[in-house]
């Protein structure tokens, strides 16, 4: 599993568009200099052998986790039942809408997402 | 107040010697002198702060028993967010917002009588390792105003540093308490993963993200983290481990403890002067009765790398919440699509979308496993180094950062560089261990530097006092 490809302008235009952003040319520019540069500083991971190492996705399984099972069952310990009362309530209505940008109130108002033809 | 601590503060309130009104307004008063020179403040909140000293000077006139914090000055980072209390992590995005909730750690502060003054600057959204991201500002560092104050949590350290706080919280996500602890010359804690609750934490890389304390001393760091560990159901990542008295704990002897040295950490990227000094605190600690011992942790080399894959590929899952829609800023557009855009371009710093631009690449399709999936075997071999060495050892002793504070803008336009300097601070969360920074001397230039101790999975207690026993020693006889 080596890791090579050195990113370009269209993979920079391309992560840019999964991430939801624009980036101005001078942006782009300086993205493709740095994400190189780290990536090329990332390379070393290629020296180790990892073929029989298990991936650790995070700490808390380590305590826990029964590795017997598969997927989000290996994190039962983490999940309990519904509680409806004793944590915090859910956030009134109006309270939940007060940072909004733009609001009538009811619903979290913004520009239309399907054009009439 | 200088010279003030937990203790002082909640005596002299309980003798009626003052009050923790006046103990406040002492702290704003300073606060209005100090830190138009250092920026550490993003926001204050004398009303609230006032109303809790109104409180616990109320206990203190019915003569009645005030808890372990009653009335002492704390502060928070700015990414931990407080009910009708505006919270920015550090980010243009969240310039306007005001939380409807407190996070878990700052309520449990407040519930002991701590007096939340205000919330502190820090590195966007976390991210960063010498508070220069920050769209508010930087913060100078309060021993060279020249330099950094190191990073996230640059404000945290500098408040206690400059004593505009007698405790602060920060997080730590590859070394955000620790490394500006060091720099700025303060005690920092970075707690096992899940002894102290997120809840309320804005998420940058939620696998490494911790919450921990600053203070002067190692006693009132174990005070913080006594206060503020412990399950809660709110967190499914707390565990549910029980909480010792961390303050009692610090007076064990020290003596028959094995220290473990990793040879890793004293590589030629390591400054002379940091190392002599660090090297000179391991002898100290050899002196109290501690036994020396040698270790390896020979994946310490791959742990920038693997971190940073991990790190920028959980932030860019995290930060796809800031969008303009339910908080925060909003760009004006015409079309959905475009408003997401403008709002992240407009909204977000270079070195966020930097981190969102990495970790979308790594987590891309054809790159997963080439770039996340080894990052997280990797991983694995961190860990499993920590694992054998605790095998040996109970805490280990190395520096906390490769060099004392660097100039403002000296790292600010190579990233990779700014990542390096995290490059001891990084493995400790990986591993998801404890780690605490404590001074432990100056370089040539009176600038302060950090011996860090790790330990084993919910030891804190043998961190804070080994870090406690050295601290003494250092005390003038």
């Amino acid at each position: 599993m080596k890791v090579t490809g050195k990113i370009t302008d269209k993979d920079v235009a391309y992560v840019a568009d999964l991430a939801n952003l624009e980036l101005t040319a001078e942006e782009r520019a300086r993205m493709l200099r740095d994400l190189n540069s780290i990536l090329e500083y990332v390379d070393r991971l290629g020296e180790l052998e990892t073929d029989k190492v298990a991936p650790m996705a995070q700490v808390a399984g380590r305590q826990d986790a029964d590795e017997a099972r598969h997927g989000s069952e290996r994190f039962a310990y983490a999940s309990r039942e519904d509680v409806t009362d004793g944590l915090r309530k859910s956030l009134a209505h109006d309270i939940a809408v007060k940072n909004a940008p733009d609001t009538d109130g009811t619903f979290f108002e913004v520009p239309k997402v399907i054009e009439r033809s | 107040m200088p010279g003030a601590t937990i203790d002082s503060i909640r005596s002299a309130i309980a003798e009626r010697k003052t009050t923790a009104t006046a103990v406040a307004q002492n702290f704003y008063t300073r606060i209005r002198q100090e830190d138009p020179e250092i920026g550490a403040f993003l926001t204050l909140c004398e009303g609230r702060a006032l109303a809790q000293a109104a409180r616990i000077d109320a206990l203190a006139d019915e003569g009645q028993f005030l808890p372990a914090l009653a009335g002492v000055p704390v502060a928070i980072k700015d990414v931990m967010v407080t009910s009708g209390v505006r919270t920015t992590a550090g980010s243009k995005i969240l310039d306007n917002f005001i939380p409807p909730y407190d996070c878990t750690a700052v309520a449990r502060l407040e519930a002991a009588g701590a007096v939340i003054l205000g919330k502190l600057n820090c590195d966007e959204f976390a991210m960063g390792s010498s508070n220069e991201s920050s769209a508010f500002g930087v913060v100078r560092n309060p021993r060279d105003k020249s330099r950094v104050p190191g990073g996230s949590s640059g404000g945290s350290a500098a408040a206690v540093a400059a004593e505009m706080a007698v405790a602060t919280l920060g997080s730590d996500t590859g070394g955000s308490i620790r490394q500006p602890a060091s720099f700025c010359g303060v005690v920092g804690l970075k707690p096992t993963y899940g002894r102290v609750s997120r809840y309320g934490l804005i998420a940058f890389a939620s696998s490494l993200d911790h919450i921990g304390p600053f203070a002067k001393t190692v006693k009132e760091v174990a005070l913080m983290l006594r206060t503020i560990a412990g399950r809660d159901p709110m967190d499914s990542t707390s565990a549910d481990v029980p909480v010792p008295d961390y303050v009692a704990e610090l007076e064990k002897p020290v003596k028959g403890l094995k220290v473990g040295v990793a040879k890793e950490y004293f590589g030629s990227g390591l400054d002379r002067e940091v190392r002599a000094v660090v090297e000179a605190a391991i002898q100290k600690l050899a002196e109290l009765g501690c036994e020396i011992v040698p270790v390896s942790l020979p994946h310490t080399e791959y742990a920038i790398p693997a971190y940073y894959i991990v790190a920028t590929a959980e932030a860019s899952s995290n930060l796809a919440r800031f969008d303009g829609v339910r908080y925060g800023f909003r760009a004006k557009s015409t079309t959905l699509s475009e408003m997401y855009r403008q709002t992240r371009d407009g909204g977000f710093g270079m070195e966020v979308k930097r981190r969102i631009m990495l970790g979308t690449y790594a987590l891309s399709a054809g790159y997963y496993d080439a770039y996340y999936l080894k990052a997280q075997k990797v991983r694995t071999l961190v860990t499993r180094d920590f694992d054998e060495a605790f095998e040996k050892v109970d805490v280990i002793a190395v520096p906390t950062a490769p060099t004392p504070a660097f100039r403002l803008g000296e790292k600010a336009n190579d990233p990779l560089a700014m990542y390096l300097a995290d490059i001891y601070t990084v493995t400790a969360n990986l591993a998801g261990i404890p780690g605490i920074s404590v001074p432990c001397g100056e370089n040539h230039e009176k600038l302060p530097i950090g011996l860090q101790l790790f330990g084993r999975h919910f030891d804190e207690a043998n961190v804070l006092r080994v870090a406690h026993a050295y601290e003494q020693s250092q005390k003038p006889a």
